[in-house]
């Protein structure tokens, strides 16, 4: 397994920039999701990886050798994508086998490594059967096995679970995940899917028109998003963005917005007056009888343990996250307040989060995944 | 607006048997939601109000008057396909129009306008209505067509999963509107989908399918909170219901002859272990931002549970689990009820 390094890639197919200027590093045996609206530059930026296309500008290295201009195939990376491509003359062992075979292998080396490829995805028992009577989930672990039995560096993964329906794809992303804990390998994987980047990502890059526009972890990505653009594409329902006027000094604590003074956390920078806009959770937004920010219940979604009451206020809709044993009838007059110490402030014409006590508290023990 | 009554219908096709003995009598006004896999039988109970089917077996009733055998025109039904399908060489204005303009409903043109302008302000696309139907976005076409329905003033209104061919975004904002247009205008709607959050958040009452039949009819808390059975109760919630053998771990109260102990994400406690207690250890901690869920692992089973974001445990903890008010089932998966009544 290997470290994957990308500086300053940049990516145009003549006058259209599909990559902008993109740098990460994926740490060997790191899951790592990009995630992003269609046309966001994800999938150019992972066939750029790969070797399916070459860079205008920039570098990659995979495990220390620089791989910009080299042959996909002498690249030692697996990739598997959306639409499981399978040989349908070939049973499931043939299938998985075939890389190695092309490899030319010999037959007993290719025997053990597809049975052992068949005990880490558990479809032993399907090894002999032909690929055409199985279902969705089985022929994506299929295709899984053929990209695992090559042992690669890394693995490249295009929306590998766009196809599937909703429960099994709830349940290949728990498998995906544990494949990857029991094999340690590097991992990138393109997603539009929040869900699927949040569930199986150590980190994820959010990318939007070729730019990356915040590389965290999942946690920090929801909690601290650097742009409006992650605050609204994040979440769902997303963030709340109230857009306020207004100016604010290093140090100050209040703001103003809609008539109602707010607490809101430390600034640590200044901006002069400008369009700012405050970004609330729903999971941070309670309704009160009195005071707060009025406005009126426009409707409520029951959602089991918790409910999302929206509110119709002066500044656009508001979504709250609250207990689903709390009362809130349609046309209902309500007061909203905030919990202060996890607001997000932007600047609106560039889009990006002022720096607060909130954005620079430093991080507990650089949460990851389990 | 009107009442619908499904009394022990049934359809065969050939040999499969696609909706068996069903019977619902949904209430005027009321937005009732079929919710079921692929294949359940739900699109086919739509389709056998609709007329588009004949049952087998049973009557069907709309406003008190048998339509058993009436042809889908005199049934007064409205039918919302997945697929929008507009008239692509029409403005939004005269699709809108269309079913008033239908030679049997002859409407005079002031009132037309009126209603088309009424549904167009509802569904937000009164800015629209001089544009071509192609010019739209999926969202705004989507609304076009459900707007088609909604100048109709039929006693029901029938939904084949109206919103799955949108993305996320858009069907949460369609999800809010249609329940409020659905308030406004008292609107008795049958709506199927597979979709829990539609269901959950849109239902007055949840009609949930399995194999051609009607398990169970409830509000989505009865659903959420009482189900039937182990089928039902994976219906609704996300991540599903824990469903474990009652040995796996000690409960503070199983009913008698429970076998299959049933535990949602929020019933479950997870704390790390004193020394020796140790039932599970922590395989994996999905932090998802407005929660997190805690995998564990107790013997060869895995438990998902909510847990607090800035929990301190890690990955290969001892931990202990426990529920708090599980839900129990027998062994054929029904759900014991406690003093053998509803909970």
């Amino acid at each position: 397994m290997a470290e994957i390094r990308v500086q300053n890639l940049h990516k145009s197919f003549g006058s259209f920039v599909a990559v902008r200027d993109s740098s990460f590093t994926v740490n060997s045996g790191e899951f790592f999701a990009m995630l992003g609206p269609s046309g966001c530059g994800k999938t150019t930026t992972l066939r750029m990886i790969a070797g399916l296309e070459l860079p205008s500008s920039g570098t990659i290295t995979l495990g220390g050798e620089d791989v910009t201009f080299l042959r996909a195939s002498s690249r030692d990376i697996a990739f598997v994508f959306q639409l499981f491509a399978l040989y349908p003359h070939m049973n499931v062992r043939q299938n998985i086998g075939y890389p190695l075979t092309c490899q030319g292998l010999g037959r007993a080396e290719v025997k053990t490594k597809v049975e052992e490829a068949g005990r880490i995805l558990r479809i032993s028992h399907l090894l002999d059967k032909p690929v055409s009577g199985l279902s969705g989930g089985d022929r994506q672990r299929v295709a899984l096995g053929r990209a695992i039995v090559r042992d690669p560096k890394a693995f490249m993964m295009d929306e590998p679970l766009g196809a599937l329906d909703t429960e099994l794809r709830e349940a290949m992303i728990g498998e995906l995940r544990a494949l990857h804990d029991r094999l340690g390998a590097t991992t990138i994987y393109v997603t539009h899917d929040q869900l699927e980047a949040m569930a199986m990502a150590d980190k994820i890059a959010v990318m939007n028109r070729g730019l990356i526009e915040q590389f965290d972890t999942p946690q920090a990505i929801y909690d601290r998003p650097a742009t409006l653009f992650v605050a609204d594409f994040i979440g769902s329902p997303p963030m709340n963005l109230l857009p306020f006027r207004g100016g604010l000094e290093t140090g100050q604590t209040q703001a103003r917005l809609d008539g109602v003074e707010l607490t809101i956390p430390t600034m640590h920078e200044s901006i002069a007056e400008a369009d700012l806009v405050l970004g609330v959770r729903p999971e941070q937004v309670r309704l009160v009888d009195d005071g707060g920010l009025r406005g009126e219940v426009f409707g409520s979604e029951y959602l089991g343990t918790t409910q999302i009451v929206t509110v119709k206020t002066g500044g656009g809709m508001v979504r709250a996250r609250l207990g689903s044993d709390i009362r809130a009838p349609i046309g209902h007059p309500v007061g909203l307040t905030f919990r202060p110490d996890k607001l997000s402030i932007f600047d609106k014409a560039s889009g990006r989060a002022l720096r607060t006590a909130w954005t620079d508290a430093a991080r507990q023990g650089g949460r990851h995944h389990g | 607006m009107a009442e619908v009554r499904l009394d022990q219908v049934s359809k065969r096709f050939g040999e499969t048997t696609a909706v068996s003995d069903v019977s619902l009598t949904v209430g005027d006004g009321e937005f009732i939601v079929l919710l079921g896999p692929t294949g359940a039988g739900k699109t086919t109970i739509l389709r056998l109000v609709a007329g588009l089917e004949r049952p087998d077996q049973g009557r069907i009733a709309i406003g008190g008057q048998d339509v058993t055998a009436a042809p889908p025109a005199a049934r007064d039904v409205t039918f919302v396909f997945q697929q929008y399908s507009l008239y692509p060489h029409l403005s939004v204005f005269d699709n809108l129009a269309f079913p008033l303009r239908s030679p049997t409903r002859r409407t005079p043109e002031p009132d037309i306008k009126a209603k088309v302008t009424e549904v167009a302000r509802l569904l937000q696309i009164e800015d629209k209505l001089g544009n071509r139907a192609t010019q739209l976005s999926g969202g705004q076409m989507q609304r076009v067509a459900i707007g088609r329905a909604l100048v109709r003033r039929p006693a029901v209104y029938l939904m084949d999963e109206p919103l799955s061919s949108l993305d996320a975004k858009l069907r949460a904002d369609l999800r809010l509107e249609l329940k409020r247009v659905q308030v406004d205008l008292g609107a008795t709607i049958i709506y199927v989908t597979h979709d829990q959050i539609e269901a959950m958040t849109l239902a007055t009452r949840i009609g949930v399918v399995n194999a051609g039949r009607l398990v169970q009819v409830g509000t989505p808390r009865e659903i959420y909170e009482a189900p039937v059975d182990t089928y039902v109760a994976q219906r609704l919630g996300q991540p599903a219901i824990n469903l474990v053998p009652a040995d796996l771990l000690p409960a503070n109260r199983l009913l008698p002859g429970t076998a299959t102990v049933g535990a949602r994400t929020e019933h479950i406690r997870v704390t790390k272990a004193a020394n020796g207690d140790a039932r599970g250890r922590v395989k994996w901690i999905e932090h998802l931002g407005d929660q997190s869920h805690i995998h564990v692992a107790v013997k060869d089973r895995t438990i998902v549970a909510l847990v607090d974001p800035d929990t301190d445990l890690i990955r290969e903890d001892a931990v202990e689990v426990t529920f708090a008010d599980p839900l129990c089932f027998d062994a054929s998966g029904r759900r014991i009820a406690e003093n053998g009544a509803a909970k």
